[in-house]
């Protein structure tokens, strides 16, 4: 194995019990939140997730942060299971994976000061340094002055406030950072600012990003490799140069198609001919065979029974696979 | 990992200028925080009556006309005599002075009050957060079934039953109010940390690898303050009223300790006979220290509900 | 300049202040706006910058105190909203203006079925409505749950709005929107809270409907590209000002006011070039808002006239007889920079 792959995905399977029904049997309800997943994410690389609600995103950022257990499936970080403890997570390993969620109101206590909140990881994974000087070099690190430690977080801007959480994030030295969503409650205007501060953070620091967002324009000009998602399933993965020229799936397509966009030159990379239809099924009763048969335009009648496999396919000369039955025919073979 | 130059700057961490900025920043607060409550001038008014009832109660050998009748005490002479003149409120059946009475009695009233509610907020938010925290584990089932046993029995008949067991006066008559009172806490802060746990600044702190113990008080604690507090000051109102039920009942105050119940409940023998005084104005007193307290905690609700203006 | 004909919706000098702890922000700061018959109009701009207030309004349903409005009329079909009785407020609400929300499903009742709150909207809508029976509304609310493409309406006005996807649930409200035959139709931020492939859906139903019933429209968004997709004429709104209205296209290919440079400019683009710094700085404070152009502080091209004087509005020539209006000193003849002409940079 190549000791360039920092986050190995395993066949990631997560099923939440919701309910369950019958008087007697009581069968459970169950979300399959996420089904069956694979992927690697490369050391110093933004790998970007993209899906929308329901697509089990976000709940593959929760497992790798240790929030839930996986149902099955393994995750590898620098080839130790994260999960080789249970949910004890050793502390030199907690430290080494950070986040910063979505919602920068949320993710801040907003009975604690800013000092009050970088000084909690500092404690736990650095006590034996001095704290306030730690603090204000995060500060400085990601452009705030120092004197902000003394505020709360409802005196700051919502961009302070993500810029904060990214300092907390970084407080451990971590070398993976997940982003969920992170400029998705934030103005166009003040987006830019963060997202920037990011790639600089990343070449400074030398940090892997798993970037996950549903804003496919902020993705081409962030990752390098992209990762589809629907209904719990990959669709998707390709470099993201490619991703953009050459869409290969027809959910890549669709949602391609579905953003409004600024420039003539913008909509000449929409694919016109597929247009958006039908509702995202319910991940409580998912379609059998291929999950996106019921929206598809390319539908076949092997589709709606036959689950697609992964396929690798050399449309671009890179990685590029799809799971997807148009392309097992057009290789003329199945791959997992 | 690349070195960030550090410059430390002195004046942020100058205590002096630390102190000064937190002061501001809790001026600021306060200010706005009175702005909206005296929006409503009926928060106001009971914040007004709340003020002056503590401020009876707690020097009241000093404003009232005749500390003495207090205690065992007994005129004939002036006995039953009705409102007016040397007696504002009339006296009772001993000749003792009511109005004095009923300012001591503000004194019982707001003992038990401030007693049941030290007693019973820690013991009721404290279990209704670890059970809230844990919600869904073993630990939540049993902190909640007894919680909800505490709640099946009816918490007049389970303060009578405790008040009857031990002997009938105002400690023993605290211990079963505080019985009866917790699990409401427990309740209300189930809910309120149930839901907190689930924020996204909690999420991280058990990410970063933080202990539970400062999850549960550094992280949600505080931003269940608000909510409680208004319970609490709404709270006190009924306690005053239960306790004063207690005593009508003879099973708080005693003889000649003035309780407000016990005035209204001995005061009431006299009315068929005209001696109104006697039971009317402890029952006002009481009145107006319930309505205070409720004006007051219904300002508290709007202030805390209320989002940023 | 065309000679205008009368508004359907015209807002003139327009200012709403609110009085908090501390002093008063002063929210809208002399807006202008109008729509006419017919068109389809854009309102852009980002969080707290009044888009909101402006629509409550409108439809006069400001809370005042804290609110008031010092200075400014509104005038709905030539007739002066802030003058209206209860009654013919509530006309206009109700037959007059409709509303589309961001949030569905905050927007519908969870309690009572789609059914009856689409025949409770259609009776409210008029006089002659109230006498409708029950199997006359029925119908009506069947047709406009058709016209919003939903399949098995009949089923659909017995469900609840819980039963149904954000994306229907959206539908439905644009459905009761339409279903008045209002003369203006409001929508703010139509798409927001639904996914990206619901969202083209939803937007080119709505797009598609007031075409065909020929309303007049606003969209209240932060999102450009969408405004480019669904309007005639666009006005960018910062700080409680009106900096630039301009036809759609014209907006888009020539943008004009500095704000509205930095705005186009820092939204990332599928073509790729990297992510723009975006605008430095953040939205000023209501209370004491700088006494001349609010963007002064942020503003690339500030001179010193900007942080003195309020700009005024300048009509700017187009190729065709289009009218191109922006309030920045910039395009002031005496301070006007030789031959500036803002392009959006090819990125």
């Amino acid at each position: 194995m190549s000791d360039d792959i920092i986050l190995r995905v395993e066949n990631l399977r997560k099923h939440f019990i919701v309910g369950r029904k019958g008087l007697i049997k009581r069968e459970p309800i169950t979300v399959k939140a996420v089904d069956g997943v694979s992927f690697n994410v490369r050391r110093g690389e933004t790998f970007g997730i993209v899906g929308e609600s329901g697509s089990g995103k976000s709940t593959i950022a929760y497992i790798t942060m240790g929030m839930y257990l996986p149902t099955s499936g393994t995750i590898t970080f620098n080839d130790r299971d994260l999960f080789g403890h249970g949910d004890r997570r050793p502390l030199d390993l907690r430290k080494e994976v950070q986040i910063v969620f979505q919602d920068p109101g949320s993710s801040l206590n907003p009975r604690r000061t800013i000092r009050q909140i970088l000084e909690l990881p500092l404690s736990i994974h650095q006590p034996e340094k001095d704290r306030l000087t730690e603090i204000i070099r995060l500060l400085e690190l990601v452009d705030l002055p120092p004197e902000f430690m003394h505020k709360y977080p409802r005196q700051l801007s919502g961009g302070e406030r993500q810029i904060v959480a990214i300092a907390r994030a970084l407080a451990t030295n971590p070398s993976l950072v997940i982003l969920d969503e992170p400029t998705s409650a934030l103005d166009v205007s003040v987006q830019g600012k963060v997202l920037n501060l990011l790639i600089r953070l990343q070449r400074e620091l030398n940090l892997t990003y798993m970037f996950i967002t549903h804003d496919l324009s902020v993705m081409r000009n962030l990752a390098s490799r992209v990762a589809i998602m629907y209904l719990g399933r990959v669709a998707e993965v390709a470099e993201a140069v490619h991703f953009f020229e050459s869409p290969q799936h027809p959910y890549t397509q669709m949602l391609l198609s579905s953003i409004p966009v600024l420039t003539e030159a913008e909509e000449a990379l929409r694919p016109a001919q597929i247009r958006s239809t039908g509702e995202i099924p319910s991940p409580v009763d998912l379609p059998s065979g291929c999950s996106f048969h019921t929206r598809c335009p390319q539908v076949m009648d092997h589709c709606r029974h036959i689950d697609p496999l992964m396929v690798p396919i050399d449309v671009t000369g890179s990685d590029h696979i799809v799971r997807c039955h148009l392309f097992e025919q057009a290789n003329g073979q199945v791959s997992s | 990992m690349a070195e960030i130059a550090v410059s430390p700057v002195p004046e942020v961490i100058d205590a002096a200028a630390l102190a000064r900025i937190q002061r501001q920043n809790r001026r600021e607060n306060l200010g706005r925080m009175w702005f909206k409550f005296s929006r409503n001038p009926l928060s106001v008014i009971g914040l007004l009556m709340v003020i002056a009832i503590i401020l009876l109660a707690i020097f009241a050998e000093f404003v009232t006309p005749f500390p003495d009748h207090v205690r065992p005490f007994t005129d004939f002479v002036n006995a039953k005599k009705p409102p007016g003149g040397e007696y504002l409120l009339g006296t009772d059946q001993f000749g003792r002075d009511i109005l004095s009475r009923i300012v001591f009695g503000f004194r019982f009233s707001l003992l038990m009050a401030v007693v049941v509610l030290t007693l019973v907020v820690p013991v009721g938010v404290t279990l209704g957060m670890v059970a809230g925290y844990f919600q869904g584990t073993i630990i939540d089932t049993i902190i909640m079934r007894i919680t909800d046993i505490f709640l099946s029995v009816p918490p007049l008949i389970l303060a009578l039953a405790i008040a009857s067991v031990l002997t009938p006066n105002l400690t023993n008559s605290m211990v079963a109010v505080s019985l009866m009172w917790w699990p409401w806490y427990a309740r209300l802060v189930y809910g309120l940390s149930s839901a907190l746990r689930t924020e996204y600044f909690v999420s991280s702190a058990e990410t970063i690898g933080a202990r539970t113990p400062h999850i549960l008080f550094r992280e949600i604690l505080p931003n269940m303050i608000s909510p409680i507090f208004t319970k609490m000051s709404l709270d006190v109102g009924w306690v005053i009223i239960i306790g004063s039920m207690l005593s009508f009942l003879g099973l708080g105050v005693q003889e000649p300790q003035p309780g407000l119940g016990t005035m209204v409940a001995k005061g009431s023998d006299y009315l068929p006979t005209g001696q109104w005084w006697m039971a009317i104005f402890p029952a006002l007193a009481i009145v107006v220290v319930v309505l205070g307290f409720n004006l007051l905690g219904d300002g508290l609700r709007d202030l805390f509900s209320a989002e940023e203006v | 300049m065309v000679a205008r004909e009368t508004p359907l919706l015209d807002i003139r000098d327009l200012s709403v202040h609110f009085r908090v702890y501390g002093g008063v922000l002063r929210v809208l700061d002399r807006i202008n706006f109008h729509v006419l018959q017919g068109e389809r109009v854009g309102l852009v701009g980002e969080t707290g910058c009044g888009k909101t207030t402006t629509m409550k309004t409108i439809l006069q349903v400001l809370p005042t105190p804290p609110a008031e409005i010092p200075q400014g009329e509104i005038r709905f079909q030539g007739q002066d909203v802030m003058t209206m009785s209860q009654r013919e407020l509530v006309n206009m609400r109700g037959q007059g203006i409709s509303m589309i929300f961001q949030d569905p499903t905050a927007a519908l009742n969870p309690v009572f079925t789609v059914g009856q709150q689409l025949t409770a909207v259609i009776r409210h809508a008029s006089p002659e409505n109230r006498n409708l029976n029950n199997s006359q509304l029925r119908e009506r609310a069947l047709e406009a749950l058709r016209q919003v493409a939903l399949a098995d309406p009949e089923r659909l006005l017995d469900s609840y709005p819980i039963q149904l996807s954000g994306g229907m649930r959206q539908r439905v409200c644009i459905g009761m929107a339409l279903s008045t035959r209002p003369g203006l139709l409001i929508a703010d931020e139509p798409g927001t809270a639904l996914d990206v492939t619901i969202q083209d859906q939803v937007l080119r139903l709505l797009q598609d409907l007031v075409e065909q019933q020929g309303n007049s429209f606003i969209l209240i968004t932060h999102t450009l590209g969408i405004v480019r997709q669904m309007t005639d004429r666009v006005y960018v709104m910062y700080a409680g000002n009106m900096v630039e209205v301009a036809p759609t296209q014209r907006l888009f290919t020539n943008p004009l006011h500095p704000y509205t440079q930095g705005l186009m400019d820092a939204v990332p683009r599928l073509t790729g070039g990297g992510i723009s710094e975006g605008i430095p700085g953040r939205i000023p404070d209501y209370m004491n808002p700088p006494s001349g152009c609010r963007f002064s502080g942020r503003c690339p091209h500030a001179m010193p006239v900007c942080s003195r004087e309020k700009p005024p509005v300048f009509q700017i020539e187009g190729p065709e007889d289009e009218s191109h209006e922006v309030a920045c000193f910039l395009y002031d003849e005496p301070h006007k920079v030789s031959n500036y002409k803002a392009e959006l940079q090819p990125v």
